[in-house]
This record gives structure tokens, C-alpha cells and sequence, in this order.
């Protein structure tokens, strides 16, 4: 039984979460504040780290709710992009058709790898991620006419209906936001669901659910598709972010970057992937601008959260608030 | 029986070298409690196993209502009919008593693919899961989270769970494990209450609640049928006397 | 294709096999008996590595380099379990993951900023730098030949080790019933030193011998580490006899598919996709080799028994 949270009680349903209101509202107003200094710098930091933060939604939806440690979603995030680069690089870069056929294939991975991967429990199961993940990578650095290990620049950003809607950083970043938004009020309703409650039970006592008449397999499987989906989206707007893609974007280690980014935010809690995201990646900016031997630091950073504080950031802000209001 | 509920035959597992079940022949009848008691080792769990979908038997039938259960899986199992309780307490402890219950319903009627609504305030699955929390006096701890119940409420939300999939066989293995005299006294009432109206198969140690629960009982010793029968044959068969030589049977 | 290729590629699959097999072997006893996800085990690899290039710059002798950096990367390993290791035992396989990660990151900087980041090498000791002769025509490096060997004899220690003497029994009770051997009144703490102080050795030593033939430098241990899990997830987790069997399988299967995938495929494809598709079938192998496994096998080959 996991120790992670193991003396909280499951919510049956969820509140109105002052807090994350606000912090979509200060996202949203990232952009106005952004004109004031380096502001394509800025946004393209928040981009990325919104973008990042439905990967992480992901991983959380499957690790924190449904017990099953992916090591391997990088692979997702990086079908998604190449979708785009390939098919960018046979002129298609209509979003009609590439952000449909992004999720469609990482939905199909998800729906292939899963079929195996779901036989198998804990550790093994850990593994096998990790393996189908390895192979997804090693077969993009083999795709020589689509850039090999060196990776693909995007000819340009997807556009829609021939409109150039992603024209402007700007734009971008609204986009990305309101999929972030989209992406977390879906998760959301899908945990609390009829289909959430299995999910979630299956992580509690599958023997039981078994019991009770549930085909525990069947509906982690289902879980494990719209996990990777929401991969594929992620890695469709990370594309579109940065303009270039390489097989670099599904390594183990990435696959790694978004378990640390849940538990840094706190497992199990949905909004706790977006700000385990942000914490993450802009510790990383922050303490790379000090020394370049920042990883001397960030190491046992990670390390400390692990052993010290558990439920990551969003569990420091509650047990902070409690005893704040205890006072 | 042409209509039994549960019908086993000729069933045989060896574990290695080890046979575990010898043969067993089996009835049980619509509304019937039917006790299976028998010294430890005798291969009673393993037979709870076997019928639930856990273990793979090597050679017998099982039939559940007339269908052949052996090549299906514990959930399709239980989508037949077939709810059982645990030796060992298996609940999901994080969630409420009351989701626990409602779980159960949700798997019995309509879909669980339904991925927008909040289950939890599902008034239809609520009011039944209350309902079947009622019949074990559980209604007032409804919204309890299960890890913080006793382990008599634990044993008592395990019967909710499987009065609220409306059961056509409730496979009960030892029910009364670990649990103190008050709690076991309940627990009995509470049997009481619910026989006749299914197919029950109580496996137990404890002897006053078998003979004042059963309508049969069959007594396994080594892997086999030793003696079966109404209580009162059974009580008085030296055979019976002398596998339990040592223990009262009063 | 020739005949003497095939078998040098067959020596290097062995060599390969049985340098995974060390590094397997303390990963796998670890996890084991502890239940204790250790993805630091590939930095340990590499730190026996940078350890034996530092004292054989300051002793000149490889031997003395051998046990010098033995004893530290012991000694380093012990610190860890000590500071870090040992508060993680209790926690989620998610958690150990986590923080063992961290270390990594940690360790891969930390070797950077004391030796630099430019590759490092490890001459062979001078008796033992040649070829042999093997067969008329088949000539192979002396020094790949003393890495299976002692491999080979590193192999059939932990055999005698773990099934005939006490303290061996100790470490296969504790694998499958830890609490209970605990019960009995052994120090468990410190039967997982010993087992985690062993496994650290052996990884330390893989690293000290391969130094002479790959390059020396930050990172090296991260893909090495990920082949070894899976060597230990084929093998079956806490079988040694496992690791042994499935780290020798992984080592001629990669070996052999890179050497010879090209050519298998030319003989149902052109030659120009052959080149193309060709390496990354070969990368792909163990893992195709690890989804085959696990997909008849769930727990792996040789699972211990017991273990829930």
C-alpha cells in the first residue's frame, strides 16, 4: 500500500478551489506583465512550463489516482510533437487535421503499450514503461529523413483553417492556457466520475474491485489512453512552442522530469502537477542563471522534498494554512 | 437439487505433491445457509478460493445457477451472482463506508463509463448503499472513512458490500475472524436476518454461530466430504466427533 | 559475415554480459532483500571508475588503484545508505525513484566540477594489454578475456557465498521474510549493509575493470543502469541465478543484434532501409527481449519464491 498518502482520506468530490482559480487568473495575466520586460522570454518560459503542466496532469491522473507509476510518458508528449514535425515536413500544418492525428496516435500507443504494460504490477510495471519508452525514442533518432538524433526544425507553427492563429507568442500562450484549463477541469470531472471512482478503487484494493463485478484491466487501460492523449496534446503544443523536435524530448530521464514534477507539487492532487511543473522548471531557470553547477543543488533538493516533505508543495501550503488558522 | 444455487463436483488441486481438495461434492440450494466446517488444514479457504476464481481448480465442475463458472474470471463471477467476504479484512480503506457500498451498487446497475457527474452524489446508488449499510447497523457510520472503523465495522461493511450486489450466492470465509464476543454476536444477528433471502456458504470456527446459522453443514476434513447434513446428523456422527476429537461441538 | 567476427562478437557479448551481471547483482540483492529501488547503483558504477583513474594517478599502480578505490567507493556507498538510503526503505518505490534520481543528478555534476568533464582514461596493466591468439586467425584483447574471467569468478563466489555460508542464508531469509528474520533477533539494519556494501563493490568493480576500454566520464553509469534493471526485471527480482542467466542473454542479444541486425535484415530488405531501420531495431532489442519476457513470464525468469 503506498505510503504516500496513506492516512488522507480520498475527497468524494471536489470544491471549489479558491486557490487554483487564482492561479489560472495569474497565469492568465502573465502576458500583461510580460510587456513590461523580456517578454519573449517570459512567455515562452510560461508557455513551456504550461505546457509541461498537462504532461504532468497526465502523470498525476495515472500515478497519484490510479496507482500506476509511469516511467515512460515522455513517449507520449513526443509522439505528439513528432505528429506535427512530420507532418509539417509533408506540408500538412493545418491543426484540423494534426491535432486530431496527434491524439489519435498517442492514443493509440497508449491503447497498444497499455494492453501489455497492465498485466504487470509495481516495479515490473515501472519497468516496462520505461521500456516502451526507450523504444519510441530510439525508433525517432532512427528516423533519418526526420532529422534522426539531431532532432527536426518545424517549417512553422499549425495553423487553423489557414488562419495563422498561433502567429503570435501571445496567442500561443492563450492557447495553451485555456488547454491547460480544459486539460485540468478534465481531469478533474473524469476522477470524481463513475469511471473515477473505479480508477481510483483499482488503486486501493484491485482484489476487491474484482469482487464487487469490476474488469479492473479494462478500465486502468481506458485511464492509460486518456493519460496518453493528454501527452500527445502536450507534446503538440511543445512543438508548436519551440518550433523543433528531437528524440530527446522522450528519454527516460524527461519520462523521470514529470514524476519529480508531481511529487514536487504533491501527488494526488491535480492542481499540486501544475505547480510541481512551475516549481520545477523555474527552480531549474533561476538556479541555472546563479552557477552552472546548480544541479549540486537541485539533487538534494529533490531529495529533501522526498524524505521531508511529503505531499510536495501543495501539502507544505496546507499544513502552513492549518497552522496558520490553528493559531 | 435441479435448482441448486451452487453446485460442485468431483472437485480435485494439488499443490505440488500436496492434494488440497479430494473429490468434493456439493449442493446448496436457493435461501440455504450451507456451513462448511472442518479442522485447520482441511482445505476450506481453499475451496472459498476455488469457487471465487482466485485458485484454478485441476479437475470437478462448478456451477453457479446452472452455468459453468470455472473458465471465468472473479469479476465476471461476481457479475453472475457470486459476492463473497474476506478472511482477511479487504475493503478500500480510504474511501468512506458509504463509497464502499455505493461502489458496489454502481457495479451491479448501469455503466461505469461514464466520465462527467459526480458519482459520489449519485442520489440513486447513495440511498441504496444507506440502505444496505441499515441492515448491518452501519447507517451511522456511513460517512466514516474505512480505515478509522473497528474491525467488527470493517467485518459488518464487508457483508454491506455484498448485500448491496443483491447476491445470488454470498460466499462467507470466516466472518467472524478476530472479531471479540459482542461483535460476533452482531454479526450473527445480523446472518440471522438476511437467511432465506440467498444462497449463503458460510465457512467458520466458531460453532455457536454455526449451528444457530445453518440449515446444512458439511464437515471437510483432509481435502474431503467427510459428513453432510442437517445440524442435528451432523452433530451426533462419530466420524464427525472423531476428526474433531478434542473439540465441543455443543 | 565471417566466421571469426561472429565469435569475437560472442567474447564481446560474454564480456558484455558478465560486466552487466555485476552491476545486476548488487542492484538485484538490494531490491531483493530491501525492497529498495536504487537507481544511484549506476553512479556507484561510475565513481569505482573515477576512483581507480585518481589513485592510479597517485600510486602508478593499477592493483593498488583496484583496492584503493574498492574501499572508497565502499566507504562512499556505506555514507550514502547511512545519510540517505536508510530513511527511504519504509517509502513508496515512487519515492526511492525520486530521491535516488536526485543523487544521480547530484553525482553526475558533483564528478564534473572535482575531475572535469573531458573523458578520462585508465591504461591496462602492461603484462596484460595484448592480444591472444585463440584460434588461427582469431585474435582477441588479453584484458577482455580478464573481465570475463574474473566475472566468471566474481559469479561463482556470490554462488558460494549466498548458499553456503550463514551469512548468505541471512540474505535469502531476509529477501523473502524480512520481518520475520528480524523477529529472530539478526540486525536486520545491518544485513542490509552487508548486502548494500556488496552490491556496491561489485558495481564499483565493474566500473574499475571496463575503465581501461570505455572512456571515463560524467554520466556513464545512466545507461549502464537502465540495462541492468533490466537484466533484473528478465532475470526476476532477487534471483541471482536470474540475474546471471538474463544479464549473459542481454549481453549477446545486444552485442550480436548491433553487430549483425543490418545484415539479418538485408536478407529480407534492400540494403538501404536495412541501414536505416537496422540500428534502431538493434537499440530496440533488449527491450522488445524485456516486453516478450514479462508478457509470459509477468515476474520474470526465476522469480523468488515468496515474495508477495
Amino acid at each position: 500500500m503506498s505510503t504516500l498518502t496513506a492516512s488522507k482520506p480520498l475527497r468524494a468530490g471536489p470544491r471549489i478551489d479558491l486557490a487554483v482559480i487564482a492561479m489560472f487568473g495569474v497565469l492568465a495575466l502573465v502576458p500583461f506583465a510580460a510587456a513590461f520586460g523580456a517578454e519573449t522570454y517570459l512567455l515562452g518560459l510560461v508557455t513551456r512550463v504550461m505546457v509541461f503542466a498537462i504532461a504532468a496532469l497526465a502523470v498525476d491522473f495515472l500515478c497519484g489516482f490510479g496507482g500506476l507509476v509511469t516511467f515512460g510518458h515522455a513517449a507520449f508528449v513526443g509522439i505528439g510533437a513528432y505528429t506535427v514535425a512530420i507532418a509539417g515536413a509533408h506540408g500538412v500544418t493545418d491543426m484540423a487535421i494534426t491535432l486530431p492525428l496527434a491524439l489519435i496516435v498517442s492514443g493509440l500507443f497508449a491503447y497498444l503499450t497499455g494492453t501489455i504494460c497492465l498485466r504487470t504490477k509495481s516495479v515490473y510495471f515501472i519497468m516496462i514503461t520505461l521500456a516502451f519508452g526507450q523504444m519510441a525514442y530510439f525508433i525517432a533518432g532512427s528516423l533519418a529523413p526526420y532529422g534522426g538524433d539531431d532532432g527536426i526544425t518545424l517549417p512553422a507553427r499549425s495553423t487553423l483553417f489557414g488562419l495563422q492563429v498561433f502567429g503570435s507568442d501571445r496567442a500561443l500562450y492563450y492557447a495553451v492556457l485555456g488547454s491547460l484549463i480544459a486539460s485540468y477541469g478534465l481531469c478533474r470531472a473524469v476522477v470524481y466520475s463513475r469511471f473515477g471512482r473505479v480508477f481510483r478503487g483499482a488503486r486501493e484494493n484491485p482484489t476487491r474491485m474484482a469482487t464487487i463485478g469490476f474488469d479492473v484491466f479494462r478500465y486502468q487501460r481506458v485511464g492509460y489512453v486518456i493519460a496518453g492523449c493528454l501527452g500527445g496534446l502536450s507534446g503538440f503544443l511543445l512543438a508548436n512552442a519551440t518550433e523543433f523536435v528531437s528524440p530527446a524530448y522522450m528519454s527516460w530521464q524527461r519520462s523521470g522530469e514529470l514524476i519529480i514534477m508531481v511529487l514536487f507539487g504533491g501527488l494526488g492532487t491535480l492542481h499540486g502537477a501544475i505547480v510541481g511543473a512551475a516549481a520545477y522548471l523555474l527552480l531549474e531557470e533561476w538556479l541555472a542563471g546563479f552557477t552552472e553547477n546548480w544541479k549540486l543543488i537541485f539533487g538534494p533538493l529533490l531529495v529533501i522534498v522526498v524524505l521531508y516533505a511529503r505531499g510536495g508543495l501543495v501539502g507544505l501550503a496546507a499544513s502552513i494554512k492549518a497552522r496558520l488558522t490553528r493559531d | 437439487m435441479t435448482d441448486a444455487v451452487l453446485l460442485i463436483e468431483n472437485l480435485r488441486k494439488s499443490f505440488g505433491g500436496l492434494v488440497v481438495t479430494d473429490g468434493v461434492t456439493l449442493e446448496i440450494g436457493p435461501g440455504e445457509l450451507h456451513a462448511v466446517i472442518g479442522p485447520n488444514g482441511a482445505g476450506k479457504t481453499t475451496l472459498i478460493h476455488q469457487i471465487s476464481g482466485t485458485l484454478t481448480p485441476d479437475d470437478g465442475r462448478i456451477l453457479l445457477n446452472g452455468t459453468d463458472i470455472m473458465p471465468l474470471p472473479p469479476h465476471e463471477r461476481a457479475k453472475l451472482g457470486l459476492a463473497r467476504s474476506f478472511q482477511i479484512t479487504s475493503v478500500l480503506p480510504r474511501f468512506s463506508a458509504l463509497e464502499n457500498v455505493a461502489l458496489a451498487v454502481q457495479a451491479r446497475g448501469g455503466s461505469s463509463y461514464k466520465f462527467f457527474g459526480r458519482a459520489a452524489s449519485e442520489a440513486a446508488l447513495n440511498d441504496e448503499a444507506m440502505a444496505a449499510l441499515a441492515e448491518v447497523s452501519l447507517d451511522h457510520r456511513a460517512g466514516v472513512i474505512a480505515a478509522h472503523l473497528s474491525h467488527g465495522e470493517k467485518r459488518a461493511l464487508e457483508l454491506a458490500i455484498a448485500l448491496a450486489l443483491q447476491p445470488k450466492l454470498l460466499l462467507l470465509d470466516e466472518p467472524m475472524a478476530g472479531t471479540g464476543p459482542e461483535e460476533s454476536e452482531r454479526i450473527v444477528t445480523v446472518l440471522q436476518r438476511l437467511k432465506g433471502r440467498f444462497a449463503m456458504l458460510l465457512v467458520e470456527h466458531d460453532m455457536n454461530a454455526v449451528f444457530a446459522l445453518a440449515d446444512r453443514i458439511s464437515v471437510l476434513t483432509y481435502g474431503r466430504v467427510l459428513a453432510s447434513g442437517e445440524p442435528h446428523q451432523v452433530r451426533n456422527d462419530r466420524a464427525v466427533t472423531e476428526a474433531y476429537l478434542g473439540e465441543e461441538l455443543e | 559475415m565471417s566466421f571469426t567476427l561472429f565469435i569475437v562478437q560472442i567474447l564481446n557479448g560474454l564480456q558484455f554480459g558478465v560486466l552487466l551481471f555485476l552491476i545486476a547483482a548488487g542492484l538485484t540483492l538490494v531490491f531483493g532483500v530491501m525492497d529498495f529501488i536504487n537507481l544511484a547503483h549506476g553512479v556507484q558504477y561510475m565513481l569505482g571508475a573515477y576512483l581507480a583513474v585518481m589513485f592510479y594517478t597517485l600510486t602508478g599502480s593499477f592493483v593498488l588503484a583496484l583496492i584503493l578505490a574498492l574501499v572508497a567507493a565502499l566507504a562512499f556507498g556505506l555514507l550514502l545508505e547511512f545519510t540517505v538510503f536508510r530513511q527511504l526503505y519504509e517509502r513508496d518505490h515512487l519515492e526511492q525513484v525520486i530521491a535516488t534520481f536526485g543523487i544521480i543528478i547530484f553525482l553526475n555534476q558533483g564528478v564534473k566540477v572535482v575531475w572535469g568533464a573531458a573523458p578520462l582514461s585508465l591504461p591496462i596493466p602492461e603484462a596484460l594489454s595484448g592480444v591472444v591468439a585463440l584460434m588461427p586467425g582469431l585474435v582477441y584483447p588479453v584484458w577482455r578475456l580478464v573481465i570475463i574471467a574474473s566475472g566468471l569468478v566474481v559469479a561463482l563466489l556470490l554462488y558460494i557465498l549466498v548458499s553456503r555460508t550463514r551469512v548468505g542464508m541471512l540474505v535469502r531469509a531476509g529477501a523473502t521474510h524480512a520481518r520475520i528474520v528480524s523477529a529472530l533477533g539478526v540486525d536486520i539494519r545491518r544485513l542490509f549493509m552487508i548486502v548494500f556494501g556488496f552490491g556496491t563493490m561489485l558495481a564499483a568493480f565493474a566500473g574499475i575493470m571496463i575503465a581501461p576500454i570505455l572512456s571515463v566520464e560524467p554520466g556513464m553509469g545512466d545507461s549502464v543502469l537502465i540495462l541492468a534493471f533490466v537484466v533484473i526485471v528478465i532475470g526476476g527480482i532477487g534471483s541471482m541465478r536470474g540475474a546471471f542467466i538474463a544479464a549473459l542473454l542481454v549481453g549477446l542479444v545486444d552485442t550480436l543484434g548491433r553487430s549483425f541486425m543490418i545484415d539479418i535484415l538485408r536478407l529480407v530488405m534492400p540494403p538501404s532501409p536495412a541501414r536505416t531501420v537496422g540500428p534502431a531495431i538493434a537499440s530496440m532489442l533488449i527491450y522488445v527481449l524485456m516486453a516478450l519476457v514479462l508478457y509470459f513470464r509477468p515476474a520474470g525468469l526465476f522469480p523468488a519464491r515468496g515474495k508477495s
